[in-house]
């Protein structure tokens, strides 16, 4: 008994880890353009492919996760200026246009990875062996520790980002008042084009990491997307420590949900789990209970 | 919007006369989408063409609907698909499992949806832009799965076959006639959503867009009609939904998935926010769209997400509203001269 409830703790903190991932990258967007993107999702699949097709180019891992990572942060900067950077300039553009354009943006990475490396399952070979660890009667496989190292890693290094250096001040003082941000001399285009580029990083990470164990395919970006938004959402969208919450969370519930009530809605669960937040606590659960500009 | 009514029916041309009462432009839009379903199997050549132009139908139903809650009222639904789902297995269940005439089965499972709408729609439009995003979807996502898990009931992710519509013991099929079913469904749509938005309902939805508490202010019982247009654009959905089972003879889950929710969502902004003829040609062009790109087989899902792309950057409000902007212009031009 003790040990399924450890077993399934681990399985939704290693799912919850790309969650709160997928959501900061949400966040990320959301707190410099005030638009979802929708194509968040798709960020974490071409993390996961790129990855794998680097691999099978014979670099080794140690250098294909890095340049995955970093060649969809340019397919980050490249989304924001071709799609959204034309579309804000027209000045007509309002959110829901540009949560369109996201929409638009997905299909055509859905598409393009569909392209160049078909409807098949890829696997990404496993960082350090795929040895499963006993664990107090549990047992989890390795890639879960470098997952949640990971993301540890990312969280922490985007706190000092945003904490401690100028350029993510800048970012800060953008979220809050962009036209303030712009008055001080903040090129609240390039803060735009960065949120870009860090969350398609991010999304990229995640689908890396969890590429060896979930596997990755074209289409893989739909549900994750998401269940990452659900998680933002879950947090209180734009807070990032609620985004980390909400994925965590998010997770947990719908590991312990599908291990202990039904499998078969394991899906299901993070949906009810957001509604009944939602219903009852409409700003999310760290979200600041603002009252509306008339 | 009056012009935009026009120029989507007519080209630009009609929007060259303002309307001298609200009611007569009503009445031309009418006289013209009629005019247009009547004439138009006259250009088709073979049953293909009476296919499409019925998804087309089906489809525009839904998009009038839903443009009424994100067009007019500004509340987003990310879910719609599952009512639309809903309207169809609801139909099909009682239909083929527990012998109902499709006659009643179908406006049965119209209304049923209608009351859970009700039901689910009183805490959720509670929420506000992005929440009310999630929530619609989660919903959305929610009647997915139940639909695709259930497949007692619902057969499961590969469906079920559909008993057919029949009328004093004649089974209603062959394009044509479906074609004119349908045609005359779409023309009731447009007709009850006209007279909804050119109503005093109209005026308190586009006050609740413009701003919620002003709205208020003024006696608007925001809570009540945001409520309203919610479950009937879950009527429009459902509707669609139950007539396309029964059209097409079979259904699966995937009517009810997020993707297709996503799609209607594009077919309204992409026809244009609040223009009831907008949401039919958003419907038209996004329905007859894949069609065409199934030449490009493996290119079709890139080269229509870039399509989208360059239309929301160039047409940022939609494109029947652009048209009729650029119409006006033109025209204002023209006067000057």
């Amino acid at each position: 008994m003790g040990s399924d409830w450890l077993q399934f703790v681990a399985g939704g903190l290693t799912a919850g880890a790309i969650y709160a991932l997928v959501a900061l990258g949400y966040s990320i967007v959301y707190n410099a353009s005030h638009a979802i993107n929708f194509a968040q999702g798709e960020f974490v699949m071409v993390g996961g492919m790129a990855a794998v097709a680097l691999v099978a180019a014979g670099l080794p891992l140690l250098l294909a996760v890095p340049l995955a990572v970093l060649a969809a942060g340019v397919v980050g900067v490249l989304v924001e200026k071709l799609a959204l950077e034309p579309a804000q300039r027209s000045g007509r553009a309002d959110v829901v246009t540009l949560i369109i354009i996201t929409i638009g943006v997905a299909l055509f990475l859905r598409g393009l990875a569909q392209v160049v490396w078909g409807k098949g399952i890829h696997a990404l070979p496993a960082f350090s062996g795929s040895e499963p660890l006993a664990l107090l009667g549990a047992t989890i496989v390795p890639q879960s520790l470098w997952v949640l190292a990971g993301t540890t890693l990312a969280v922490l290094g985007l706190g000092w980002f945003f904490g401690r250096t100028l350029t993510g001040k800048a970012m800060r003082a953008t979220a809050h008042n962009p036209l303030a941000a712009r008055l001080m001399g903040i090129d609240t285009r390039a803060v735009m084009r960065l949120s870009f580029a860090l969350a398609a990083a991010l999304g990229a990470l995640g689908g890396v990491l969890t590429a060896p164990i979930t596997f990755t395919t074209y289409d893989v970006g739909v549900m994750l997307g998401l269940k990452g938004f659900a998680a933002a959402m879950l947090g209180g969208l734009g807070s990032f420590a609620g985004a980390v919450a909400g994925g965590l969370l998010l997770g947990l519930v719908e590991s312990l949900g599908a291990g202990f009530v039904s499998s078969a809605y394991k899906d299901a669960i993070a949906f009810v789990v957001i509604l009944v937040v939602l219903f009852f606590l409409p700003g999310g659960l760290v979200g600041a209970r603002r009252s509306e500009r008339v | 919007m009056r012009a935009a009514a026009n120029v989507s029916e007519r080209g630009a041309t009609v929007a060259a006369a303002p309307p001298r009462r609200p009611g007569a432009a009503r009445r031309g839009g009418l006289v013209a989408l009629a005019l247009v379903i009547v004439l138009l199997p006259l250009g088709f050549p073979n049953a293909y063409f009476y296919e499409i132009a019925i998804l087309v139908a089906l489809n525009a139903i839904v998009c009038v609907g839903l443009n009424l809650l994100i067009g007019y009222a500004g509340q987003i639904s990310l879910g719609h698909a599952g009512f639309y789902g809903l309207g169809a297995y609801g139909s099909v269940v009682l239909a083929a499992q527990h012998g109902w005439p499709v006659w009643a089965s179908m406006p049965a499972a119209v209304l049923a949806v209608g009351a859970l709408a009700f039901v689910v729609g009183r805490p959720t439009l509670r929420l506000k832009g992005h929440y009310l995003a999630m929530a619609t979807l989660g919903l959305g996502v929610i009647v997915s799965i139940v639909l695709t898990n259930e497949d007692r009931i619902t057969g499961g992710p590969d469906g079920m076959a559909v008993p057919p519509l029949a009328l004093f013991g004649r089974v209603l099929q062959g394009e044509p006639l479906w074609y004119a079913i349908t045609g005359a469904a779409l023309w009731l749509a447009v007709w009850l959503a006209l007279n909804l938005v050119e109503s005093p309902v109209g005026r308190a939805l586009r006050a609740l867009h413009g701003s919620e508490i002003a709205a208020e202010t003024v006696g608007v019982d925001s809570t009540r009609w945001k409520l309203r247009v919610f479950v009937i654009s879950a009527l429009f959905a459902a509707a669609a939904g139950a007539l396309t089972a029964h059209y097409a003879g079979f259904v699966t889950p995937g009517k009810a998935s997020f993707l297709h929710s996503v799609e209607l969502v594009i077919m309204v902004v992409f026809g244009g926010m609040a223009s009831i003829y907008g949401a039919v040609v958003g419907a038209a062009v996004l329905t007859l769209l894949p069609q065409l790109l199934t030449a490009l087989k493996d290119y079709e899902m890139m080269v229509f997400g870039a399509v989208l792309i360059a239309t929301m950057i160039f047409f940022p409000r939609g494109i029947v509203p652009t048209l009729a902007r650029l119409a006006a212009r033109a025209r204002r031009r023209g006067d000057a001269r």
